[in-house]
């Protein structure tokens, strides 16, 4: 199974990224460039953190129009796996690939520090391997985390089964219904604020992100059959 | 042509921002202030004269870039 982690201007998390595909499933994991305009060798699409073209204008806003987005488009149209994770999750929401939009914590404050986060959808392709009610402890680290979406948005994500994290007892943020990761419609594409890339070992604080890579492989294999497995 | 594009955040969505100021303005003494919003003012140059065209064009520009219509409002105003 072949994993990209996404490189724009600013990004600052795809070192954690690949890191964490290597460590955790050992994947082939390839950084990708901004102008990249070729992703049909990838099954899984990763969008890190940071702080794409600087987060001028907004969160994501222009990196949604980089040459790469368009085949990040097709990807998850296509089915593959994308996750994108605090600002790969703002710039997912800004390309309109997930519902809603990243705001600032309503305490104004960067909020950088362990979270519990309670597993609402077990059945993405990046959550299988949980169980629904897990709660799991993965750090946050961002000022514009607070998920907005409108009251009929809300409802049609509660309708669809696509709250995917939530919060567990303090809302870092202000976000809405205390959602911490969305995922579409099918379930491929997930984009959550708090980084399970910096999760996967003890010695970090938490492993409990290790699961999210393992459900991505596990949803890949069981797509392809085992006789292409490595 | 010159154009200004003013982005607010929507009236039903949380200014942390906007709130911040209400309250250092409220310090200051200035009870009076009963509300702040805090938004973007954008300049942009534009090489056509057409009207029509300029506005279809900012209006482009504002909802696929300038502003993110999930949480916020856009205003143009052409000049000359």
């Amino acid at each position: 199974m072949n994993f990209a982690v996404l490189v724009f201007p600013g990004s600052n998390c795809d070192i954690d990224c690949f890191k964490a595909v290597e460590d955790t499933i050992g994947q082939p994991v390839d950084y990708v460039f901004h102008t990249e305009t070729d992703l049909s060798k990838y099954d899984a699409i990763l969008v890190p953190g940071g702080f794409s073209y600087g987060d001028y204008l907004r969160c994501g806003a222009i990196a949604q129009f980089a040459p790469v987005m368009a085949e990040v488009r097709k990807a998850a149209e296509a089915g593959k796996f994308v996750l994108g994770i605090c600002n790969g999750f703002q710039i997912l929401t800004e390309a309109g690939l997930l519902p809603g939009a990243l705001i600032r914590n309503d305490s104004l404050k960067f909020r950088c520090h362990q979270v519990d986060l309670v597993v609402e959808n077990a059945t993405t392709a990046f959550t299988n391997a949980y169980a629904q009610g897990d709660i799991i402890d993965i750090p946050i680290a961002h000022g514009e985390g607070s998920y907005f979406v409108d009251d009929a948005t809300l409802a049609t994500l509660k309708a669809n089964n696509q709250i995917v994290f939530r919060y567990s007892g303090d809302n870092p943020n202000g976000s809405v219904d205390h959602i911490a990761g969305v995922c579409n419609e099918a379930g491929n594409v997930v984009g959550m604020m708090p980084h399970p890339e910096r999760a996967v070992k003890d010695i970090l604080g938490s492993a409990d992100g290790v699961r999210m890579f393992e459900s991505v492989l596990k949803s890949w294999r069981e797509r392809n059959g085992a006789a292409s497995v490595r | 042509m010159k154009a200004k594009v003013y982005v607010t955040i929507k009236e039903n969505v949380l200014d942390p921002q906007g709130n911040a100021v209400q309250g250092a303005l409220h310090t200051m003494g200035f009870n009076d202030v009963s509300k702040v919003r805090i938004g973007k003012y954008l300049e942009i140059d534009l090489a056509t004269n057409d009207r029509a065209q300029a506005e279809a064009q900012l209006k482009e520009m504002s909802e696929k870039l300038l502003a993110n219509t999930v949480v916020e409002d856009y205003r143009i105003e052409l000049e000359g």
